[in-house]
């Protein structure tokens, strides 16, 4: 993690056991998350690569990576404002109640996709607490687009947040009172002083975020509907086709979002190597 | 905590005043709270409080016998069993990959610090489908298991290995900070002290660590309790047998029993707010451990 310092010569660094422990932990790790990655790659090009690519193209399919693709350009924007809206709030300022803002900025964490989903389901769906209201208007969200994009937002709300909380508190507000006191207004210090600060923490929860996006499937297993070529997110998808006994597309799909993966992880591994920061996901 | 620091000269109060405006130099208080709060409310809030409101309205009977039942109490059994073995199984396997990613130099270590992350990155799903065609009967890990006799597909084995792919990063990632500040120094004056390396590991070692591990744990199985998307493939899903807390609400949902499926989503949330105040508490903990050094 920390490049620059070296690896401690503790005392368990010593003779047989150092090998030996690191031997146990490669092979552990390449059974455990090497093997299921790897699985996705054989599974999906295990008829051919024109095969893979045939049945990502089928309407079915190409529907659903465009209705995640349009979720992710919703959703990530909005939780990108809020998380550095409740990370200027929270960090910046002292005032009554800021503890338990935090812990409900952080509290999708902790709650469960399906009790998200369900809960969700309660206020928008036909006998929600909205429900009548939406009716009366013709206002479909439950089972719709509407329906997805909240129910991700909600799951994925903390990330930007908790990223940019501990950076922002580190680099302290004398960089903005210095702006403030040579005459910038408020929209100028954010933009030419705070800003670059926070940029490459910002970039690391917006990547973070647009993952889980793409990735999420109990909250939106209950919203959705699951409507072939209509509701259906691609995560949904590869379950459908998964189901259907469509083994090699729905790996196919799964590959996709493999491929996004191990791009998140990529450029996450290049963020922290930019930043030098340690490699807690969550900034702890 | 303090963001004090540099800003904090003692001229004026900077920054600090609550929202009556006085002696704030950092603009934009107002905004960015109403954004934070108008969000939380409608985000996060409204929508947990009307989960909770549903349950309430049953009714202390019917609440209670959608709960009890012995579906719902099996499902309690499937979803803390597995998520108790995933557990076990990653304090031991997230400990030794910090500890050899913290403490040793060796070829491919910046390549495994990166794959830790994998299970947060990787979609649910893509790990649910994944693992059931290693481990399924004819798959790479199923078909030499199942000569020995081992099935792991489709049993609660099964349920408890995708809690363990998905939860693994907290533990590994909680420890690895501490471990990091844990310099050789209190081992080495151990060692001349005549402690040998199992006595270090086990007296000295451990004792600090021991904070940041419970708070990984807690976290690492509140993760498991909630887990869908990697489980449901793999499980098997079979009433009273293979069959998570998580799935049983699904299913309500699916069969328009919505009072039920509120009543048991209402025990999951409880159940991760105990677990939330659990965490806070072990952290807390942990943090006074590392100021007194």
């Amino acid at each position: 993690m920390s490049q620059a310092s070296p690896p401690l010569a503790g005392a368990a660094g010593r003779g047989w056991s150092r090998p030996v422990v690191i031997g146990i932990v490669l092979l552990v790790t390449a059974l455990v998350i090497g093997a299921p990655v790897a699985a996705v790659f054989v599974q999906a090009l295990s008829q051919g690569v024109g095969y893979a690519l045939d049945s990502l193209a089928q309407p079915d399919t190409r529907a659903a990576i465009w209705l995640s693709i349009t979720v992710a350009i919703v959703v990530v924007p909005i939780n990108t404002v809020f998380g550095i809206a409740a990370a200027w709030a929270i960090a910046k300022f002292r005032f009554p109640g800021r503890k338990l803002l935090l812990a409900i900025v952080e509290l999708p964490f902790s709650v469960s996709p399906i009790v998200a989903g369900i809960s969700y389901l309660f206020v928008y769906g036909g006998q929600g607490l909205f429900g009548p209201f939406l009716e009366a208007h013709d206002l479909k969200i439950m089972f719709a687009l509407p329906g997805i994009i909240l129910a991700t937002t909600f799951v994925t709300a903390p990330f930007v947040a908790r990223e940019l909380i501990p950076l922002m508190q580190l680099q302290g507000n004398g960089d903005e009172e210095v702006a403030a006191t040579l005459g910038a207004h408020g929209w100028q210090t954010f933009f030419r002083v705070t800003l670059p600060n926070i940029r490459w923490g910002l970039l690391y929860g917006v990547v973070l975020c647009n993952a889980r996006v793409l990735g999420e499937f109990g909250a939106v297993s209950i919203v959705s509907g699951n409507i072939r070529g209509e509701t259906n997110t691609l995560p949904l998808h590869v379950e459908l086709l998964y189901h259907d006994y469509n083994a090699a597309g729905a790996f196919a799909a799964a590959l996709v979002l493999t491929l996004v993966a191990l791009l998140t992880l990529f450029v996450k591994t290049i963020l922290e190597r930019v930043t030098g920061s340690a490699g807690a996901l969550h900034g702890s | 905590m303090g963001m004090g620091g540099a800003g904090a000269l003692p001229r004026r109060r900077l920054s600090t005043a609550g929202g009556k405006g006085q002696g704030r130099v950092v603009p934009g208080f107002r905004l960015s709270l109403g954004i934070t709060l108008f969000y939380a409310a409608i985000i996060i809030c409204l929508p947990l409080a009307t989960l909770i409101l549903v349950g309430a309205r049953l009714g202390p009977a019917d609440y209670w016998a959608v709960v009890s039942s012995p579906r719902a109490l099996a499902s309690y059994r499937v979803t803390l069993g597995a998520a108790a073995l995933a557990t076990m199984f990653n304090t031991v396997y997230g400990f030794a990959l910090a500890w050899v990613l913290v403490r040793y130099e060796f070829p491919g270590r910046r390549v495994l610090d990166a794959i830790v992350d994998l299970p947060f990155a990787l979609p649910t799903a893509v790990a649910g489908v994944a693992l059931t065609a290693i481990f399924a009967k004819n798959g790479w890990f199923g078909e030499p298991l199942g000569a020995l006799g081992i099935k792991v597909a489709y049993t609660p084995i099964g349920i408890a290995l995708a809690m363990a792919f998905t939860s693994l990063p907290f533990i590994v990632r909680t420890l690895q900070p501490v471990m990091e500040e844990l310099d050789g120094e209190i081992e080495e004056a151990a060692r001349t002290l005549g402690a040998g390396t199992v006595t270090i590991f086990f007296r000295v070692v451990l004792p600090i660590l021991v904070p940041a591990l419970l708070a990984g744990v807690s976290l690492a199985f509140a993760r498991c309790l909630g887990e869908f998307g990697a489980v449901i493939f793999i499980a098997g899903n079979q009433p009273y047998s293979t069959e998570i807390t998580a799935l049983l609400a699904f299913i309500r949902i699916e069969e328009y029993d919505y009072p039920a499926a509120a009543a048991i989503a209402t025990v999951m949330l409880g159940t991760a707010f105990v677990l939330l105040v659990v965490t806070n508490a072990v952290q807390a903990l942990a943090r006074r451990h590392e100021l007194a050094p």
